[in-house]
């Protein structure tokens, strides 16, 4: 969030319609997700209610536990949906790639293309993730037998729901994230988790102002609650009668078969409408042009994926029920290293969000005014091409001299900053885009005094450039910038971060608990009540 | 004092107070600046019924099966003379508890007067607390009373409360899963807050017998549901910081004197029913006393004041309507219109809007060099 975002909000409220934020995607997304729609009974841990599931926005199959305090119908619903969710997962297994190894490794294989589940807000995802724990355990034979297709949902679901967490990952999205990633509502992120609230936005039925559909859609009746948690007035007056008139005795089966199609009726009448909103969420994204590193980051979801699935071939064990201290303290590394790639893979790929980084003073963008390509740095040993270029920027980077930089548009070159210096003052010329851009805030003039005649404060950024330019001590044509050539700069990086150290497993140290016990899956992990 | 209750009747009207639970008084904590929803609270007005009636009802509805589940859970943990929770104290947090009795406060003899049994609560605990050693009862429903900006208030009980060591100790029985050891965050702090509510009345009844604060403990027990089941799990939970928390925000309500003084003499929330059972006041009139009356809207109120729809609607166009982030950004850029304005240069910046300003403008900026001139 930043005053960037803010103003997009503001204009948001002011056009009654939302703003973007993004003018990239910046999430794969498949050409065939599997929307998953779940409601849960209120109240309970996590006990399955209804799920609308499929990859097709016409054949959603809709599953109904008509009582969801009995044990046998939840374990029968997980079933269901275990049938769905694992074959369209493991319809992935079809098609492999190889991938070419780097650095004299060999090439490897990989799934061709990954699984993507949809949901709508991140309170289904947390649904997702408690599903899997509440069934991973679970064994297809012995006591509390179930069927062979619920211990492997329960892991792929524990999976998909553990990647979620990863920045960038996008094998499990929530819609609402997705969506409020690109766009900025005329409302607060608090009421951006309603997806038709947020729909209504960005994409108001005719005739309607974004914010008169956002109001429209916080009405539980027209848009009952995307899940998982129902409208708590369905409950009560609906949901409450039906379930008891499912409660019959086996006896009348005819009654009891009319209560179900009626129970079934009714939660069919809650999920369609966030159906066709999940359907809608994703048409919406793909219209936006991906931005380029997207296709990357999906790959590194391939490799995930595939890696998981021949795991859950050799029959590794479930995921632990709470990740021991190495193995926490590596997982939380491994996220920030990915936050902060993601974060300036964004940026890269999109100037819009570069702009924020800009507006930060974290990166800035400008022309090029001056150029010296052929310098040679002859300090040292060996005489080294460093050609220094002057980028003159109407933005107000907070940069010191030494500090490494790097431009999108030339990922493989480095620049260090030399020198940042005002550049002398120029009237606006005519051409320019109206109004006044802000003097920097550090020269603010004062409130009073805004200027008739919008004068800039400019800066001129000295850098002195390494690599991409080839081998020789004169640079390939085109590698070093042109004087006149729009440039941009920033103090992100993409580059490779090493992992940090930590013990094995074995050498866990005292105050973390020592050494943790090896785990071996317990019949009473399997047997675990579920009421 | 007399003046402010007077004064608070008056804003109530002729209807009789609402009575505040542990949840309501945490709830006093999550926006302590809000001057309208202090006035409420303090004169006990009936909010879900105001916001109903000037058209803005709360979105709070709960499910019967949320209400089953919790009832049927906190049943079963207090079955028989509580022999579960003291299952529990004795086996999971090992303390050694000997044989107990088990007091009901729930009525008394047959009243339930909230006055009765506050007296009954408190000559049971005075006893208890002057028995030395460990009187080895489990109070259950004692009926506390707080003081709330200066006024006490009586806390509709949920709690059960034993004392071992010399000590009381709450317990709270909740209905929100233990899963591998931990549980939904924002339910947990919830039930922390409101276990420290009881904590500090506690330790209020206790004071104005000249017992210190630490004769109730700063660690409550907290009774939930284990895993995906119906058994029970005990958690110690330490509301020390809750505790600071509330004593702080209950000490800034006792400005209510100064809050009410500042607001015009003939203000009322009457909801008062004429004969034909509606309010004998127009909704309209009423919507504008409340508007008088100034709130300071976030969207967090959404989750925890039954006035937020109101409120909201009045805070359409205002920069705090768009998040917590939003409206610190913009810092005295209080309007929409004004971040614009501000932003493409058609306003003037006073001197504290200055630095909100030049961002604002650079950030129009930067939006139009992106998305050409149409933003």
């Amino acid at each position: 969030m930043s005053t960037l975002t803010s103003l997009a909000r503001a204009q948001a409220v002011a056009t009654g319609t939302a703003q973007p934020v993004c003018t990239r995607r910046h999430v794969h997304l498949s050409d065939r997700p599997l929307v998953l729609v779940p409601l849960v009974l209120a109240g309970e841990a996590n006990a399955p209610l209804a799920a609308l599931v499929g990859d097709d926005s016409r054949t959603g199959r809709l599953l109904v536990v008509s009582q969801p305090r009995n044990r046998d119908r939840r374990f029968a619903f997980a079933a269901e949906l275990a049938h769905i969710v694992v074959s369209y997962i493991e319809g992935y297994y079809a098609s492999a790639q190889a991938v070419p190894g780097g650095r004299g490794q060999d090439d490897r294989i990989r799934f061709a293309d990954a699984p993507q589940l949809v949901v709508p807000n991140p309170a289904c995802i947390a649904f997702v993730r408690m599903l899997g724990r509440s069934t991973r355990f679970r064994r297809p034979s012995g006591e509390y037998a179930v069927d062979p297709a619920v211990p492997v949902l329960g892991r792929w679901l524990s999976y998909f729901a553990e990647r979620a967490e990863h920045p960038g990952s996008c094998l499990l999205l929530a819609a609402t994230d997705a969506v409020a990633l690109h766009w900025a509502s005329g409302q607060s992120p608090v009421e951006d988790l309603n997806l038709a609230a947020l729909m209504g936005w960005i994409d108001p039925p005719a005739g309607m102002t974004g914010a008169q559909a956002a109001a429209a859609g916080e009405d539980p009746v027209t848009w009952p609650p995307a899940g998982p948690a129902t409208d708590p007035t369905f409950d009560n007056e609906v949901l409450a009668q039906l379930i008891a008139a499912c409660d019959l005795p086996d006896d009348d089966a005819r009654a009891r078969q009319r209560a179900e199609t009626a129970l079934q009726a009714a939660l069919a009448a809650q999920v369609a409408p966030t159906w066709r909103l999940m359907w809608r969420a994703v048409g919406l994204l793909r219209g936006i042009p991906p931005g380029g590193r997207v296709a990357a980051r999906w790959d590194a979801d391939k490799d995930s994926f595939t890696s998981y699935a021949g795991y859950l071939r050799d029959d590794g064990p479930p995921q632990p029920r709470r990740d021991a201290a190495v193995a926490a303290a590596l997982r939380l590394n491994w996220l920030e290293r990915a936050q902060a790639s993601y974060t300036a893979q964004r940026a890269m790929d999109d100037p819009l969000v570069m702009a924020e980084h800009r507006l930060a003073g974290e990166a800035f963008a400008g022309t090029v005014t001056a150029a010296e390509p052929g310098r040679l740095d002859s300090s040292g040993k060996r005489r080294k091409l460093r050609p220094l270029i002057t980028v003159t920027t109407e933005d107000s980077p907070r940069i010191d001299p030494g500090v490494m930089l790097v431009s999108p548009s030339r990922p493989g070159q480095q620049a260090r900053v030399i020198s940042v210096s005002a550049a002398p003052v120029q009237p606006e010329s005519a051409q320019a885009v109206p109004p006044p851009a802000a003097p920097s805030p550090a020269t603010a003039v004062p409130a009073t005094a805004v200027p008739a005649v919008p004068v800039r404060s400019r800066v001129a950024v000295v850098l002195e450039l390494a690599g991409g330019m080839g081998r020789a001590l004169v640079p390939e044509p085109g590698s070093v910038p042109e004087p006149g050539e729009r440039l941009c700069y920033t103090t992100l990086t993409d580059s490779y971060q090493p992992a940090g150290s930590f013990p094995d497993r074995a050498g866990t140290p005292w105050t973390h608990g020592g050494p943790p016990p090896e785990y071996v899956p317990a019949d009473e992990d399997a047997s675990e009540a579920w009421s | 004092m007399h003046d402010i209750d007077a004064r608070l009747g008056r804003i109530r009207g002729d209807v009789p107070p609402q009575a505040h639970n542990a949840r309501t008084i945490a709830a006093l904590t999550s926006n302590p600046g809000c001057a309208r929803r202090a006035i409420m609270d303090a004169a006990g007005i009936d909010k879900p019924r105001l916001a109903s009636y000037i058209g803005f009802p709360a979105p709070f509805g709960q499910s019967q099966f949320a209400i089953t589940r919790g009832n049927a859970f906190e049943a079963q943990v207090k079955a028989n003379g509580c022999a579960e929770l003291l299952r529990l104290l004795r086996e999971q947090l090992g303390l050694p508890i000997p044989e107990v009795s088990y007091d009901d406060l729930e009525e008394v003899g047959g009243h339930r007067s909230q006055h009765l049994r506050h007296a009954r609560t408190r000559s049971l605990l005075t006893r208890a607390a002057g028995a030395g050693g460990d009187a080895g009862t489990l109070f259950d429903h004692p009926l506390l009373r707080l003081d709330v900006g200066g006024r006490p208030v009586y806390l509709e009980p949920d709690l059960i409360a034993f004392r071992l060591g010399g000590r009381f100790h709450v317990v709270e029985i909740k209905s929100f899963a233990v899963i591998d050891g931990q549980a939904d965050g924002d339910k947990v702090a919830a039930a922390a807050i409101q276990s420290a509510v009881y904590v500090l009345a506690m330790r209020q009844l206790l004071a104005e017998l000249g017992t210190g604060p630490e004769a109730v403990a700063r660690e409550v027990v907290l009774v939930c549901p284990e895993n995906f089941s119906n058994r029970p799990v005990a958690t110690l939970l330490d509301v020390r910081q809750q505790l600071t928390v509330l004593g702080r925000q209950l000490s800034r309500l006792d400005r209510i004197e100064s809050l009410v003084g500042l607001q015009p003499p003939g203000l009322t929330f009457d909801l008062e029913l004429d004969q034909a059972g509606v309010p004998h006041r127009p909704a309209a009139e009423l919507a504008d006393d409340v508007r008088t009356v100034p709130a300071r809207y976030a969207p967090e109120c959404l989750a925890s004041c039954e006035m937020c729809f109101f409120c909201r609607d009045e805070a359409r166009g205002q920069t705090a309507a768009l998040g917590r982030a939003a409206a610190d950004e913009l810092g005295a850029v209080h309007s929409v219109q004004m971040a614009l304005g501000l932003a493409d240069g058609t306003l003037t910046p006073a001197d504290d809007q200055a630095e909100a300003a030049a961002l604002l403008r650079e950030a129009a900026r930067l939006r139009r060099e992106c998305l050409g001139e149409t933003a």
